[in-house]
């Protein structure tokens, strides 16, 4: 399934990176990054495991601070955040984690009911009923709702991790590898499910993979990241109009050329 | 050498931190009250079989132990107040303590540290919610507040299977056992039991978390940090016992 497009708006970024680097001990993983979200936008970051992408998220959603640089979202520098101002914060922003990171003791209810109770103290029984099951229709899973997450399967694990962040009506979408260790009809699913998403809730999103088919059918735009850098960006035929070696693997890997 | 002392001083420093931000943590609503409860549940109710049984053994035993030194000086009469002196002031807050750090502390280790593996703490955090008041907070106020009722539960059984020994021996009926057993516990022996099992129930909670909280490198790390909540849990258990020991000697005289 590829993209129909979506309503980007070029004039509003809500994510802002500039100048950010990142280093584990001797290992530096991001050098100097700048990078721009725009509303509405699904933006692929492409790159090697081990590359630092999965980093940028974290500096995204304030789980990591930068060594260097500024990271602003929604107009607020993360960096500069309080506690209590990045979990407000928080709430605008979706994060899916790579292995669903699902609450392993409790039912698929109970996971998606329990950021909203924390978050949305207002609401009644029946309010937070009625939000669990819009967002399970909307993944596709009503069935799953009192299964334990040991129960389901990787993709649905996905979709309900999906589904979690999405009961929180984010204005931002994360995903970390949305397809990684899925098979190829599932992997297609979930990529419709990011299109959907965007659609639906209007997000603008970051998606974090080294997925080409899932980079082709859900990115607006791509960045690729090389040694640290993203030294690539545009659309997923230009990205790949290179002889760059450390490019080109990449394509031929995945369209197996 | 160098480098292994800086690595103890930032460890020391990052668990003074962690029981500070527990401390800031625990009067800062929102309360997680049925998360409490239900950590309350799982260290307290289920560990009572376990308790149980350890509990009567040890008051069985210790009579049984203690009977042929008492009767070389014909003092065998004296028996139900050894045994209600030991048992309160010292076995049954130990004994309860060492079961729930093998048990309860390894638990919540690998539970927390499972979750950190798996990116569990890191999904709540970016939800919008505080982990460590959800995760942290809640169990080691679980364990604070049952390691205390534990210790008494304990003191109960471990008396009752000294009843049962003395009044098999030396014939003595259930009244005047604990008549005898009360008269020989004073005020201060009951508060030196709540000091003590409250402290022990503390360090076993925050020692656990603290391991799991801390976790990494896959599954090796959950493992680990199950193995070090038990260790540094029972070592400090041990350590704590003797400064409490002197403090209540202290207060006595």
């Amino acid at each position: 399934m590829l993209k129909t497009g979506g309503h980007i708006n070029h004039d509003v970024q809500v994510i802002t990176v500039k100048h950010v680097s990142k280093s584990f001990g001797d290992n530096h993983v991001l050098r100097d990054v700048d990078l721009e979200l725009f509303q509405g936008e699904n933006l692929v970051v492409l790159g090697r495991s081990g590359t630092g992408k999965s980093v940028l998220i974290k500096l995204i959603s304030g789980l990591l601070r930068p060594d260097s640089g500024t990271v602003e979202v929604l107009g607020e520098h993360v960096d500069e955040l309080d506690d209590k101002a990045l979990q407000r914060l928080r709430l605008k922003i979706g994060f899916s984690f790579q292995n669903s990171a699902l609450y392993d003791s409790m039912t698929v209810r109970e996971n998606l009911e329990f950021p909203l109770v924390r978050n949305k103290r207002h609401l009644s029984r029946a309010e937070i009923n009625h939000e669990v099951e819009d967002v399970l229709d909307a993944v596709g899973l009503m069935q799953a709702i009192n299964q334990m997450p040991s129960e389901l399967s990787g993709g649905q694990r996905k979709r309900i991790g999906i589904a979690r962040t999405l009961i929180l009506r984010p204005e931002i979408m994360l995903y970390d590898e949305p397809t990684a260790g899925l098979d190829p009809i599932t992997c297609i699913e979930v990529n419709g499910l990011i299109n959907e998403v965007q659609e639906k809730y209007k997000t603008s999103s970051i998606i974090i993979t080294h997925d080409l088919a899932c980079a082709k059918s859900v990115g607006d735009r791509i960045v690729m990241l090389l040694d640290g850098k993203f030294e690539r960006q545009g659309s997923f035929d230009e990205i790949f109009e290179t002889e760059d070696n450390r490019v080109k693997p990449f394509y031929d890997y995945n369209f197996i050329t | 050498m160098l480098n292994k002392i800086q690595r103890i001083l930032i460890e020391l420093a990052n668990i003074h931190r962690f029981v500070m931000r527990f401390y800031r943590e625990v009067f800062r609503p929102p309360y997680e009250f049925k998360e409490i409860v239900r950590q309350c549940y799982e260290v307290g109710w289920k560990s009572l079989p376990l308790i149980s049984l350890t509990g009567f053994i040890t008051g069985v035993v210790f009579t049984n132990q203690s009977r042929p030194s008492l009767a070389e000086f014909g003092a065998t009469s004296w028996l139900p107040a050894l045994i209600s002196i030991a048992i309160i002031r010292a076995l049954a807050p130990l004994v309860t303590a060492l079961i729930a750090s093998g048990k309860v502390g390894s638990q919540i280790g690998a539970e927390l540290g499972s979750m950190k593996v798996t990116e569990q703490i890191d999904a709540m955090e970016v939800s919008g919610t505080n982990p460590f008041k959800f995760l942290v907070v809640s169990r080691v106020l679980a364990t604070t507040i049952t390691i205390p009722i534990l210790s008494f539960y304990t003191a109960a059984v471990a008396l009752f299977g000294a009843f049962l020994s003395v009044n098999r021996v030396e014939d003595t009926s259930f009244r005047v056992y604990f008549d005898q057993v009360f008269d020989a516990v004073t005020y201060l022996d009951i508060f030196s039991l709540v000091l003590k099992a409250v402290v022990f129930g503390f360090t076993i909670g925050i020692v656990g978390c603290y391991q799991g909280y801390h976790s990494s490198k896959g599954t090796e790390g959950v493992g680990r940090a199950a193995n070090w909540a038990v260790v540094m849990s029972m070592f400090l258990v041990f350590i704590e016992e003797i400064l409490i020991v002197q403090i209540i000697q202290a207060m006595r005289a």
